[in-house]
């Protein structure tokens, strides 16, 4: 029997469980509204590395290792770790797993990254693959300045629709069996491309790509749109989460109330000088592995849907005008 | 929906830059820089320099002082209140040179500091000096 359901959704037939998550962030994370749920904060934005590239596998390697650790099983346990980031051929991930020597699928789907290995890995163990697979997403907000945008001493101004790269990464250890919140379904995103060619603007690019997988998550598999209590996008931004929920509403979306982006809930955007808000793989990864788990084992959300966002273009495709694609990735998942 | 739509759509909900705003601070940081810049030079030249050492003098010390500033990550601070402000006076040629060698010192001297050094100057000085070519070429036959 085939667990494809619709257009582009799954519904998991033994809903794997998180049976455990961890989230590492850097200062500026360490100084917002969620500073008391990551499990560690680093004042030191290189951890102790020398390069920001080195700083983020670093950071990388930490957060899985310490996601393993709190799950009490060991690295070698791990069947398949599946990890994005936003550095040129996934540099993030793939020196951050290269110490655990694990089966390893490097993804690339800028910031929808987490969405991409949760989905990805519940597969893998509902399809009976695996029984433990750790799925991980990073970024590092230096790293990002350097590899899309300018070097981090030239003097420019940002623009006020601009996202703030997060430095962090949150990891899930998911789970055939065990305790803890499941993921029972998930809607594979199309990439979405409405012609959005500004770089300082990506809330937008990403948009149409986010209301697309929410519009088809819902046909799929049939569901009242009441039916989560959360909505939680990556990180669209403030300007970004209002374009979504105008795009919903028009489109006869009944729940716009219960949307909200993680790219809001990780900073204060009022202090932090961040503009639109928080950006990056590790936006949502490490709002999701701290914040929102949270919530899920307290039973303060019952049923929420994870939809990380990603702007699909590089600098060279830019610079050659073309515009930037969006895709975004839902993940249902019940506490 | 269709793109342009969404275009629309996109630009309502957008704010854009405070350019009014931002027009004044640039002036004024902008402004700033040049005043001490000529009180510099008219101390060269009552020191008794020539008037074109005194402005050489002058230019060698804005483009020191905006390179100690850069990796001393002040200037891009500056930058940030002052926007075209600090890019326009030769402190911002200063900072686009070196705001970049700093940044990928880590892929060495040749390939990194190098290389790198010119990502955001080299277009100035290639289209600086096409463009004095070619007034230099009108200013030859039209004189």
């Amino acid at each position: 029997m085939t667990k494809h359901f619709g257009d582009a959704s799954v519904k998991f037939e033994n809903p794997p469980v998180i049976i455990s998550a961890a989230a590492i962030v850097g200062p500026k994370e360490g100084e917002g509204p969620l500073a008391a749920l990551f499990d560690k904060i680093s004042d030191d934005i290189l951890f102790g590395k020398d390069t920001w590239e080195q700083a983020e596998s670093e950071l990388m390697r930490q957060t899985v290792e310490l996601c393993v650790q709190k799950s009490g099983l060991s690295a070698g346990d791990v069947q398949y770790i599946l990890a994005g980031d936003l550095l040129n051929q996934n540099s993030g991930s793939i020196y951050g797993a290269r110490s655990f020597e694990r089966p390893f699928f490097g993804l690339f789907g800028a910031c929808s990254a987490m969405g991409m290995a949760m989905s990805l890995g519940s597969m893998l163990i509902d399809g009976g693959f695996a029984n433990y697979v750790v799925a991980s997403a990073s970024s590092h907000f230096c790293g990002a300045e350097k590899t899309f945008r300018f070097p981090l001493e030239l003097g420019t101004q940002r623009a006020p629709t601009a996202s703030w790269t997060v430095t962090g990464d949150g990891a899930v250890l998911i789970s055939a069996t065990g305790r803890g919140p499941k993921i029972t379904a998930a809607t594979t995103g199309a990439i979405v491309d409405l012609g959005q060619k500004d770089v300082n603007n990506m809330g937008a690019a990403m948009v149409p790509a986010a209301a697309d997988v929410i519009a088809k998550h819902f046909r799929d598999l049939n569901l009242p749109h009441d039916y989560y209590d959360v909505i939680a996008t990556g990180d669209l931004g403030m300007y970004g989460l209002k374009l979504l929920k105008q795009m919903l509403s028009q489109d006869g979306f009944t729940a716009v109330e219960r949307v909200n982006d993680c790219g809001l809930l990780i900073f204060d955007t009022q202090k932090q000088d961040v503009h639109a808000g928080g950006s990056g793989c590790g936006c949502s990864a490490s709002v999701f592995a701290s914040y929102f788990i949270k919530k899920l084992r307290d039973g303060e959300i019952k049923r929420m849907l994870f939809v990380p966002t990603g702007a699909l273009h590089s600098v060279v495709t830019i610079q050659q005008g073309e515009t930037i694609p969006g895709i975004a990735h839902a993940v249902a998942v019940e506490g | 929906m269709t793109a342009k739509n969404f275009e629309k759509m996109v630009k309502e909900a957008s704010p854009k830059s405070a350019v009014f705003l931002n027009s004044v601070k640039a002036f004024l940081v902008g402004g700033a820089i040049c005043a001490v810049a000529q009180v510099l030079y008219n101390r060269f030249e009552a020191m008794g320099f020539a008037k074109d050492d005194a402005g050489l003098i002058v230019a060698a010390i804005l483009i020191v002082s905006a390179i100690l500033l850069t990796a001393l990550r002040v200037y891009d601070r500056i930058a940030k209140f002052a926007g075209a402000g600090t890019i326009v006076p030769i402190t911002g040629f200063a900072n686009a040179i070196a705001a970049p060698a700093i940044e990928h010192k880590n892929e060495g001297l040749v390939l990194g500091v190098g290389a790198k050094m010119f990502v955001i100057a080299g277009p100035v000085i290639v289209y600086g000096t096409v463009a004095s070519v070619i007034v230099g070429l009108i200013y030859y036959f039209v004189r």
